[in-house]
Protein backbone atom coordinates (compact mmCIF):
# COMPACT_ATOMS: atom_id res chain seq x y z
CA UNK A 1 0.00 0.00 0.00
CA UNK A 2 3.02 1.94 0.51
CA UNK A 3 3.31 2.39 -3.53
CA UNK A 4 -0.02 4.38 -3.26
CA UNK A 5 0.22 6.89 -0.55
CA UNK A 6 1.09 9.89 -3.02
CA UNK A 7 -2.84 11.44 -2.90
CA UNK A 8 -1.19 14.55 -1.81
CA UNK A 9 -0.29 15.16 -6.02
CA UNK A 10 -3.10 15.06 -6.99
CA UNK A 11 -3.30 13.91 -10.69
CA UNK A 12 0.35 12.23 -10.31
CA UNK A 13 -0.48 8.94 -11.04
CA UNK A 14 1.55 6.11 -8.35
CA UNK A 15 3.53 3.51 -11.00
CA UNK A 16 1.19 1.04 -9.65
CA UNK A 17 -1.74 2.54 -10.68
CA UNK A 18 0.00 3.27 -14.28
CA UNK A 19 0.72 -0.66 -14.54
CA UNK A 20 -2.87 -2.10 -13.79
CA UNK A 21 -4.44 0.32 -16.27
CA UNK A 22 -1.79 -0.73 -18.94
CA UNK A 23 -2.67 -4.11 -18.07
CA UNK A 24 -6.37 -3.62 -17.90
CA UNK A 25 -5.58 -1.79 -21.53
CA UNK A 26 -3.88 -4.75 -23.31
CA UNK A 27 -5.98 -7.22 -22.01
CA UNK A 28 -9.21 -5.27 -23.63
CA UNK A 29 -7.06 -4.67 -26.84
CA UNK A 30 -6.45 -8.57 -26.84
CA UNK A 31 -10.19 -9.20 -26.37
CA UNK A 32 -8.97 -11.00 -23.10
CA UNK A 33 -11.09 -8.66 -21.03
CA UNK A 34 -14.47 -7.40 -21.49
CA UNK A 35 -14.40 -4.17 -19.15
CA UNK A 36 -18.08 -3.80 -18.31
CA UNK A 37 -17.54 -7.50 -16.58
CA UNK A 38 -14.51 -6.05 -14.16
CA UNK A 39 -17.09 -3.30 -13.42
CA UNK A 40 -20.17 -5.96 -12.32
CA UNK A 41 -16.93 -7.48 -10.40
CA UNK A 42 -15.90 -5.02 -8.20
CA UNK A 43 -19.58 -3.76 -7.86
CA UNK A 44 -20.44 -7.67 -6.66
CA UNK A 45 -17.94 -7.62 -4.30
CA UNK A 46 -18.13 -3.67 -3.06
CA UNK A 47 -21.92 -3.83 -2.93
CA UNK A 48 -23.33 -7.78 -2.83
CA UNK A 49 -21.36 -10.02 -0.90
CA UNK A 50 -19.93 -9.07 2.82
CA UNK A 51 -19.77 -9.67 6.21
CA UNK A 52 -23.46 -9.03 6.01
CA UNK A 53 -24.43 -12.49 4.64
CA UNK A 54 -22.25 -14.53 7.23
CA UNK A 55 -24.24 -12.27 9.80
CA UNK A 56 -27.77 -13.63 8.47
CA UNK A 57 -26.71 -16.77 8.92
CA UNK A 58 -25.34 -16.54 12.32
CA UNK A 59 -28.06 -15.17 13.24
CA UNK A 60 -30.78 -17.85 12.09
CA UNK A 61 -28.56 -20.54 13.85
CA UNK A 62 -29.00 -18.45 17.09
CA UNK A 63 -32.59 -18.53 16.45
CA UNK A 64 -33.55 -21.77 14.80
CA UNK A 65 -31.47 -25.09 17.07
CA UNK A 66 -32.63 -27.11 13.56
CA UNK A 67 -30.87 -24.99 11.66
CA UNK A 68 -27.99 -24.98 13.41
CA UNK A 69 -27.68 -28.36 13.43
CA UNK A 70 -27.88 -28.56 9.11
CA UNK A 71 -25.72 -25.75 9.42
CA UNK A 72 -22.81 -27.90 11.40
CA UNK A 73 -23.15 -30.80 9.59
CA UNK A 74 -23.48 -28.97 5.74
CA UNK A 75 -22.40 -26.07 6.14
CA UNK A 76 -22.22 -25.28 2.48
CA UNK A 77 -25.96 -26.66 2.10
CA UNK A 78 -27.56 -24.87 4.92
CA UNK A 79 -25.66 -21.51 3.75
CA UNK A 80 -27.54 -21.87 0.61
CA UNK A 81 -30.50 -22.17 2.04
CA UNK A 82 -30.17 -18.63 2.89
CA UNK A 83 -29.23 -18.11 -1.08
CA UNK A 84 -25.94 -17.40 -0.25
CA UNK A 85 -23.52 -19.49 -3.18
CA UNK A 86 -20.71 -19.07 -5.21
CA UNK A 87 -16.84 -18.67 -5.48
CA UNK A 88 -14.79 -19.31 -2.75
CA UNK A 89 -18.01 -20.66 -0.76
CA UNK A 90 -18.39 -24.13 -2.49
CA UNK A 91 -17.55 -26.14 0.42
CA UNK A 92 -17.79 -24.32 3.39
CA UNK A 93 -17.76 -25.69 7.36
CA UNK A 94 -18.82 -23.66 10.55
CA UNK A 95 -17.38 -24.60 13.38
CA UNK A 96 -19.09 -23.59 16.67
CA UNK A 97 -17.61 -21.72 19.25
CA UNK A 98 -18.47 -22.36 23.09
CA UNK A 99 -17.74 -21.50 26.22
CA UNK A 100 -15.34 -23.88 26.42
CA UNK A 101 -13.77 -23.85 22.67
CA UNK A 102 -12.68 -21.05 20.45
CA UNK A 103 -12.21 -21.79 16.83
CA UNK A 104 -10.49 -19.05 14.86
CA UNK A 105 -9.59 -18.82 11.55
CA UNK A 106 -6.43 -18.24 9.38
CA UNK A 107 -4.82 -19.44 5.80
CA UNK A 108 -1.16 -18.95 6.64
CA UNK A 109 0.36 -20.25 2.70
CA UNK A 110 -1.85 -17.28 1.04
CA UNK A 111 -5.13 -15.92 2.88
CA UNK A 112 -8.34 -18.28 1.76
CA UNK A 113 -11.31 -16.94 3.12
CA UNK A 114 -15.21 -17.66 2.91
CA UNK A 115 -16.02 -15.00 0.18
CA UNK A 116 -19.75 -15.96 -0.11
CA UNK A 117 -20.58 -15.57 3.32
CA UNK A 118 -17.65 -12.82 4.51
CA UNK A 119 -16.80 -10.61 1.23
CA UNK A 120 -13.16 -9.95 0.53
CA UNK A 121 -10.78 -10.19 3.54
CA UNK A 122 -9.56 -7.56 5.53
CA UNK A 123 -5.93 -5.99 5.41
CA UNK A 124 -4.98 -7.96 8.67
CA UNK A 125 -6.26 -11.06 7.41
CA UNK A 126 -3.95 -10.98 4.80
CA UNK A 127 -1.42 -9.38 6.65
CA UNK A 128 2.18 -11.28 7.56
CA UNK A 129 1.87 -11.01 11.19
CA UNK A 130 -1.77 -12.67 11.27
CA UNK A 131 -0.39 -15.36 8.61
CA UNK A 132 2.63 -16.12 10.79
CA UNK A 133 1.68 -15.65 14.11
CA UNK A 134 -1.52 -16.59 14.88
CA UNK A 135 -0.95 -20.17 14.90
CA UNK A 136 1.85 -20.34 17.15
CA UNK A 137 0.60 -17.76 19.45
CA UNK A 138 -3.52 -17.33 19.09
CA UNK A 139 -3.67 -16.13 22.50
CA UNK A 140 -1.29 -13.39 21.78
CA UNK A 141 -2.82 -12.42 18.53
CA UNK A 142 -6.42 -12.50 20.17
CA UNK A 143 -5.19 -10.25 22.87
CA UNK A 144 -4.57 -7.55 20.13
CA UNK A 145 -8.06 -7.96 18.87
CA UNK A 146 -8.73 -7.47 22.48
CA UNK A 147 -9.73 -10.55 23.23
CA UNK A 148 -8.59 -12.69 26.09
CA UNK A 149 -9.58 -15.81 26.34
CA UNK A 150 -9.27 -17.70 30.15
CA UNK A 151 -6.88 -20.54 30.10
CA UNK A 152 -9.16 -23.43 30.35
CA UNK A 153 -10.74 -22.34 26.68
CA UNK A 154 -9.20 -24.58 24.04
CA UNK A 155 -8.04 -22.52 21.35
CA UNK A 156 -8.50 -24.29 17.83
CA UNK A 157 -6.99 -22.49 15.07
CA UNK A 158 -7.68 -23.60 11.67
CA UNK A 159 -5.20 -23.38 8.96
CA UNK A 160 -7.35 -23.03 5.49
CA UNK A 161 -5.13 -25.18 3.16
CA UNK A 162 -7.36 -26.44 0.79
CA UNK A 163 -10.20 -25.71 -1.20
CA UNK A 164 -12.54 -25.51 2.37
CA UNK A 165 -13.48 -22.68 4.02
CA UNK A 166 -14.28 -22.16 7.63
CA UNK A 167 -17.00 -19.94 9.14
CA UNK A 168 -17.25 -19.81 12.94
CA UNK A 169 -20.34 -19.26 14.44
CA UNK A 170 -19.81 -16.97 17.44
CA UNK A 171 -21.39 -17.42 20.57
CA UNK A 172 -24.66 -16.10 21.01
CA UNK A 173 -24.31 -12.95 23.11
CA UNK A 174 -26.69 -12.86 26.70
CA UNK A 175 -29.99 -11.22 25.80
CA UNK A 176 -30.22 -12.82 22.14
CA UNK A 177 -33.29 -14.41 23.08
CA UNK A 178 -35.48 -11.59 23.13
CA UNK A 179 -34.21 -10.43 19.85
CA UNK A 180 -35.70 -11.42 16.56
CA UNK A 181 -32.91 -12.24 13.43
CA UNK A 182 -32.75 -9.31 11.73
CA UNK A 183 -31.99 -7.19 15.02
CA UNK A 184 -29.37 -10.08 15.82
CA UNK A 185 -28.05 -10.35 12.23
CA UNK A 186 -26.87 -6.85 12.63
CA UNK A 187 -24.78 -7.11 15.41
CA UNK A 188 -22.50 -9.88 14.35
CA UNK A 189 -19.26 -8.98 13.31
CA UNK A 190 -17.23 -9.62 10.83
CA UNK A 191 -14.43 -10.29 13.05
CA UNK A 192 -16.58 -12.92 15.26
CA UNK A 193 -17.21 -15.33 12.43
CA UNK A 194 -13.36 -15.32 11.12
CA UNK A 195 -13.14 -16.19 15.27
CA UNK A 196 -11.22 -12.84 16.43
CA UNK A 197 -13.95 -11.32 18.43
CA UNK A 198 -16.97 -12.13 20.58
CA UNK A 199 -20.28 -10.57 19.99
CA UNK A 200 -21.69 -8.33 22.64
CA UNK A 201 -24.86 -6.53 22.69
CA UNK A 202 -23.68 -3.33 24.35
CA UNK A 203 -20.73 -2.37 22.68
CA UNK A 204 -21.01 -2.72 18.65
CA UNK A 205 -17.01 -2.85 17.90
CA UNK A 206 -16.09 -1.49 14.75
CA UNK A 207 -14.20 -3.10 12.44
CA UNK B 1 6.85 -22.74 -4.39
CA UNK B 2 7.26 -25.55 -1.43
CA UNK B 3 9.56 -24.00 1.28
CA UNK B 4 9.29 -19.80 0.48
CA UNK B 5 8.69 -16.74 2.24
CA UNK B 6 5.02 -17.28 1.26
CA UNK B 7 4.77 -20.29 4.25
CA UNK B 8 4.45 -18.23 6.73
CA UNK B 9 2.70 -20.20 9.85
CA UNK B 10 5.05 -20.33 13.01
CA UNK B 11 7.26 -17.10 12.03
CA UNK B 12 7.76 -14.82 15.13
CA UNK B 13 8.67 -11.54 15.49
CA UNK B 14 6.15 -10.16 12.65
CA UNK B 15 4.88 -7.47 14.37
CA UNK B 16 1.51 -6.41 15.79
CA UNK B 17 -1.32 -7.03 13.93
CA UNK B 18 -2.41 -3.68 12.12
CA UNK B 19 -6.05 -3.28 12.78
CA UNK B 20 -8.24 -0.34 10.60
CA UNK B 21 -11.52 1.01 11.67
CA UNK B 22 -14.41 0.89 8.41
CA UNK B 23 -12.16 -0.60 6.35
CA UNK B 24 -13.05 -0.24 2.64
CA UNK B 25 -13.17 -3.45 0.50
CA UNK B 26 -10.80 -1.95 -1.60
CA UNK B 27 -7.96 0.83 -0.66
CA UNK B 28 -8.18 1.78 -3.86
CA UNK B 29 -9.54 2.05 -7.00
CA UNK B 30 -6.58 -0.16 -8.79
CA UNK B 31 -6.68 -2.58 -6.54
CA UNK B 32 -10.41 -3.38 -7.25
CA UNK B 33 -9.71 -3.41 -10.75
CA UNK B 34 -6.44 -6.08 -10.02
CA UNK B 35 -9.21 -8.49 -8.55
CA UNK B 36 -11.60 -8.02 -11.34
CA UNK B 37 -8.70 -8.92 -13.95
CA UNK B 38 -7.47 -11.65 -12.00
CA UNK B 39 -11.27 -13.03 -11.93
CA UNK B 40 -12.24 -12.21 -15.37
CA UNK B 41 -9.36 -13.60 -16.18
CA UNK B 42 -9.96 -17.19 -14.36
CA UNK B 43 -12.44 -18.56 -16.77
CA UNK B 44 -9.90 -18.44 -20.10
CA UNK B 45 -8.00 -21.09 -18.60
CA UNK B 46 -5.10 -20.22 -19.50
CA UNK B 47 -4.19 -21.50 -15.59
CA UNK B 48 -5.73 -22.90 -13.02
CA UNK B 49 -5.71 -21.33 -9.27
CA UNK B 50 -2.94 -23.49 -7.75
CA UNK B 51 -0.98 -22.48 -10.98
CA UNK B 52 -2.00 -18.70 -10.02
CA UNK B 53 -0.62 -19.17 -6.29
CA UNK B 54 2.11 -20.98 -7.76
CA UNK B 55 2.69 -17.78 -9.40
CA UNK B 56 1.66 -15.35 -6.72
CA UNK B 57 3.93 -17.27 -3.56
CA UNK B 58 7.09 -17.26 -6.00
CA UNK B 59 6.94 -13.89 -6.82
CA UNK B 60 10.97 -12.55 -7.13
CA UNK B 61 13.12 -11.66 -5.37
CA UNK B 62 11.55 -13.40 -2.13
CA UNK B 63 11.60 -9.79 -0.16
CA UNK B 64 9.89 -8.11 -2.93
CA UNK B 65 6.76 -10.82 -1.52
CA UNK B 66 7.18 -9.95 1.93
CA UNK B 67 7.01 -6.22 1.42
CA UNK B 68 4.23 -6.36 -1.49
CA UNK B 69 0.51 -5.93 -0.04
CA UNK B 70 -2.31 -8.28 -1.66
CA UNK B 71 -3.02 -7.04 -4.45
CA UNK B 72 -0.06 -5.95 -5.17
CA UNK B 73 1.24 -9.65 -5.34
CA UNK B 74 -2.30 -10.93 -7.25
CA UNK B 75 -0.98 -7.81 -9.97
CA UNK B 76 2.53 -9.16 -10.59
CA UNK B 77 1.78 -13.29 -10.45
CA UNK B 78 -0.86 -11.82 -13.08
CA UNK B 79 1.49 -10.53 -15.75
CA UNK B 80 3.82 -13.53 -15.15
CA UNK B 81 1.35 -15.73 -15.77
CA UNK B 82 -0.27 -13.85 -18.93
CA UNK B 83 4.06 -13.27 -20.15
CA UNK B 84 4.92 -17.08 -19.75
CA UNK B 85 1.52 -17.82 -21.86
CA UNK B 86 3.10 -15.63 -24.78
CA UNK B 87 -0.09 -13.56 -24.21
CA UNK B 88 1.94 -10.05 -23.08
CA UNK B 89 5.17 -8.71 -23.32
CA UNK B 90 6.82 -6.53 -20.61
CA UNK B 91 7.42 -3.89 -23.73
CA UNK B 92 3.75 -4.21 -24.42
CA UNK B 93 2.81 -3.21 -20.99
CA UNK B 94 5.20 -0.36 -20.76
CA UNK B 95 4.98 1.18 -24.63
CA UNK B 96 0.90 0.12 -24.19
CA UNK B 97 1.25 -0.44 -28.16
CA UNK B 98 0.88 -4.19 -28.89
CA UNK B 99 3.34 -5.92 -30.50
CA UNK B 100 2.53 -9.50 -30.26
CA UNK B 101 0.79 -10.89 -32.84
CA UNK B 102 -2.85 -11.98 -32.28
CA UNK B 103 -3.15 -15.15 -31.12
CA UNK B 104 -6.40 -16.44 -32.88
CA UNK B 105 -6.80 -19.71 -30.57
CA UNK B 106 -7.22 -17.24 -28.02
CA UNK B 107 -10.41 -17.90 -25.63
CA UNK B 108 -13.04 -14.97 -25.42
CA UNK B 109 -13.61 -12.63 -22.94
CA UNK B 110 -16.04 -13.38 -20.28
CA UNK B 111 -18.98 -11.53 -20.27
CA UNK B 112 -20.63 -9.86 -17.37
CA UNK B 113 -23.07 -12.26 -17.03
CA UNK B 114 -20.62 -15.27 -17.52
CA UNK B 115 -18.43 -13.56 -14.58
CA UNK B 116 -21.45 -13.27 -12.35
CA UNK B 117 -22.94 -16.33 -12.88
CA UNK B 118 -19.31 -18.18 -11.97
CA UNK B 119 -19.17 -15.65 -8.61
CA UNK B 120 -22.90 -16.98 -7.90
CA UNK B 121 -22.14 -20.72 -8.75
CA UNK B 122 -18.13 -20.72 -7.51
CA UNK B 123 -16.16 -23.54 -8.64
CA UNK B 124 -15.73 -26.08 -6.67
CA UNK B 125 -12.48 -28.47 -6.46
CA UNK B 126 -14.23 -31.20 -5.09
CA UNK B 127 -13.76 -34.28 -7.65
CA UNK B 128 -16.76 -36.36 -7.85
CA UNK B 129 -14.79 -40.24 -7.75
CA UNK B 130 -14.74 -42.97 -6.15
CA UNK B 131 -11.67 -43.55 -4.64
CA UNK B 132 -10.43 -45.16 -1.37
CA UNK B 133 -9.74 -42.79 1.85
CA UNK B 134 -6.18 -43.96 3.22
CA UNK B 135 -7.52 -42.67 6.48
CA UNK B 136 -10.17 -43.00 9.02
CA UNK B 137 -11.37 -40.39 11.71
CA UNK B 138 -9.60 -40.80 14.75
CA UNK B 139 -6.21 -42.15 12.76
CA UNK B 140 -2.80 -41.14 14.56
CA UNK B 141 -1.05 -39.72 11.71
CA UNK B 142 2.70 -38.50 11.00
CA UNK B 143 2.96 -35.88 8.34
CA UNK B 144 5.81 -36.41 5.37
CA UNK B 145 9.35 -34.87 5.68
CA UNK B 146 9.11 -33.53 2.15
CA UNK B 147 10.59 -30.62 0.50
CA UNK B 148 8.84 -30.59 -3.09
CA UNK B 149 10.96 -27.63 -5.30
CA UNK B 150 7.18 -26.79 -6.67
CA UNK B 151 3.73 -25.91 -5.19
CA UNK B 152 2.51 -27.66 -2.48
CA UNK B 153 -0.16 -26.75 0.24
CA UNK B 154 1.54 -28.95 3.41
CA UNK B 155 2.94 -25.83 5.04
CA UNK B 156 6.65 -26.65 6.85
CA UNK B 157 5.33 -25.80 10.35
CA UNK B 158 3.39 -29.55 9.99
CA UNK B 159 6.14 -31.69 8.47
CA UNK B 160 7.46 -34.87 10.47
CA UNK B 161 4.55 -33.89 13.17
CA UNK B 162 2.38 -36.18 14.43
CA UNK B 163 -1.92 -35.86 14.25
CA UNK B 164 -5.03 -37.19 14.39
CA UNK B 165 -7.32 -37.40 11.43
CA UNK B 166 -10.15 -35.67 12.41
CA UNK B 167 -12.79 -35.34 9.46
CA UNK B 168 -12.66 -36.68 5.87
CA UNK B 169 -13.63 -34.06 3.60
CA UNK B 170 -14.40 -35.97 0.57
CA UNK B 171 -11.98 -36.24 -2.58
CA UNK B 172 -10.60 -33.13 -3.90
CA UNK B 173 -8.00 -32.01 -6.69
CA UNK B 174 -4.41 -32.07 -5.21
CA UNK B 175 -2.90 -28.76 -5.72
CA UNK B 176 1.09 -30.17 -6.06
CA UNK B 177 0.02 -31.81 -9.64
CA UNK B 178 -2.23 -29.68 -10.69
CA UNK B 179 -0.07 -26.87 -10.48
CA UNK B 180 2.09 -28.44 -12.54
CA UNK B 181 0.38 -29.84 -15.36
CA UNK B 182 -3.41 -29.84 -14.67
CA UNK B 183 -3.17 -33.40 -13.86
CA UNK B 184 -5.80 -33.95 -10.92
CA UNK B 185 -4.58 -36.50 -9.11
CA UNK B 186 -7.91 -36.63 -6.90
CA UNK B 187 -7.56 -37.95 -3.40
CA UNK B 188 -8.91 -37.20 0.11
CA UNK B 189 -8.49 -34.21 2.19
CA UNK B 190 -8.87 -34.35 5.78
CA UNK B 191 -8.83 -32.31 8.84
CA UNK B 192 -6.16 -32.95 10.71
CA UNK B 193 -5.65 -31.86 14.25
CA UNK B 194 -1.94 -31.38 15.88
CA UNK B 195 -1.60 -30.00 19.24
CA UNK B 196 -0.07 -27.09 20.04
CA UNK B 197 2.73 -29.03 22.03
CA UNK B 198 3.57 -31.23 18.81
CA UNK B 199 4.34 -27.97 16.63
CA UNK B 200 5.40 -25.87 18.79
CA UNK B 201 7.13 -27.84 21.77
CA UNK B 202 7.27 -27.85 25.89
CA UNK B 203 6.25 -24.12 26.51
CA UNK B 204 3.07 -24.16 23.91
CA UNK B 205 -0.53 -24.28 25.56
CA UNK B 206 -1.74 -27.75 26.59
CA UNK B 207 -5.57 -27.34 25.79
CA UNK B 208 -4.91 -25.78 22.13
CA UNK B 209 -4.69 -27.41 18.61
CA UNK B 210 -3.77 -26.46 14.94
CA UNK B 211 -5.91 -27.79 12.52
CA UNK B 212 -5.21 -28.13 8.85
CA UNK B 213 -6.58 -29.77 5.82
CA UNK B 214 -4.30 -32.30 4.61
CA UNK B 215 -4.55 -34.65 1.42
CA UNK B 216 -3.45 -38.26 1.55
CA UNK B 217 -0.19 -38.68 0.10
CA UNK B 218 0.87 -35.70 2.80
CA UNK B 219 1.41 -38.81 5.56
CA UNK B 220 1.75 -42.00 7.06
CA UNK B 221 -0.30 -43.93 9.47
CA UNK B 222 1.36 -44.26 12.97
Amino acid sequence: MKHSDNSDHGSELDPIEIRVRALESLLVEKKLVDRAALDVLVDYFENKVGPMNGAQVVARAWKDPNYKERLLKDGSGAIAELGFTGFQGEDLIVVENTPAVHNVVVCTLCSCYPWSVLGLPPAWYKSNAYRARVVIEPREVLKEFGLELHEDVEVKVWDSTSEIRYLVLPEAPQGAVDMGEDELAKVVTRNSMIGTAKVFLQTMEKE
Amino acid sequence: MMNGVHDMGGIQNMGPIELEDNEPVFHYEWEGRVFALNMATGPLRLWNLDMKRQATESMQPPERYLGASYYERWLESLIKLFKERGVITEEELVTGKIKLKEITEMPSAASPDEVLALMGKGRSARVKTNIKPRFKVGDKIVTRNINIPTHTRLPRYVRGKCGRIERDHGVFIFPDTHSQNWEQSPQHVYVVSFTARELWGPDASLRDKVLVDLWDSYMDII
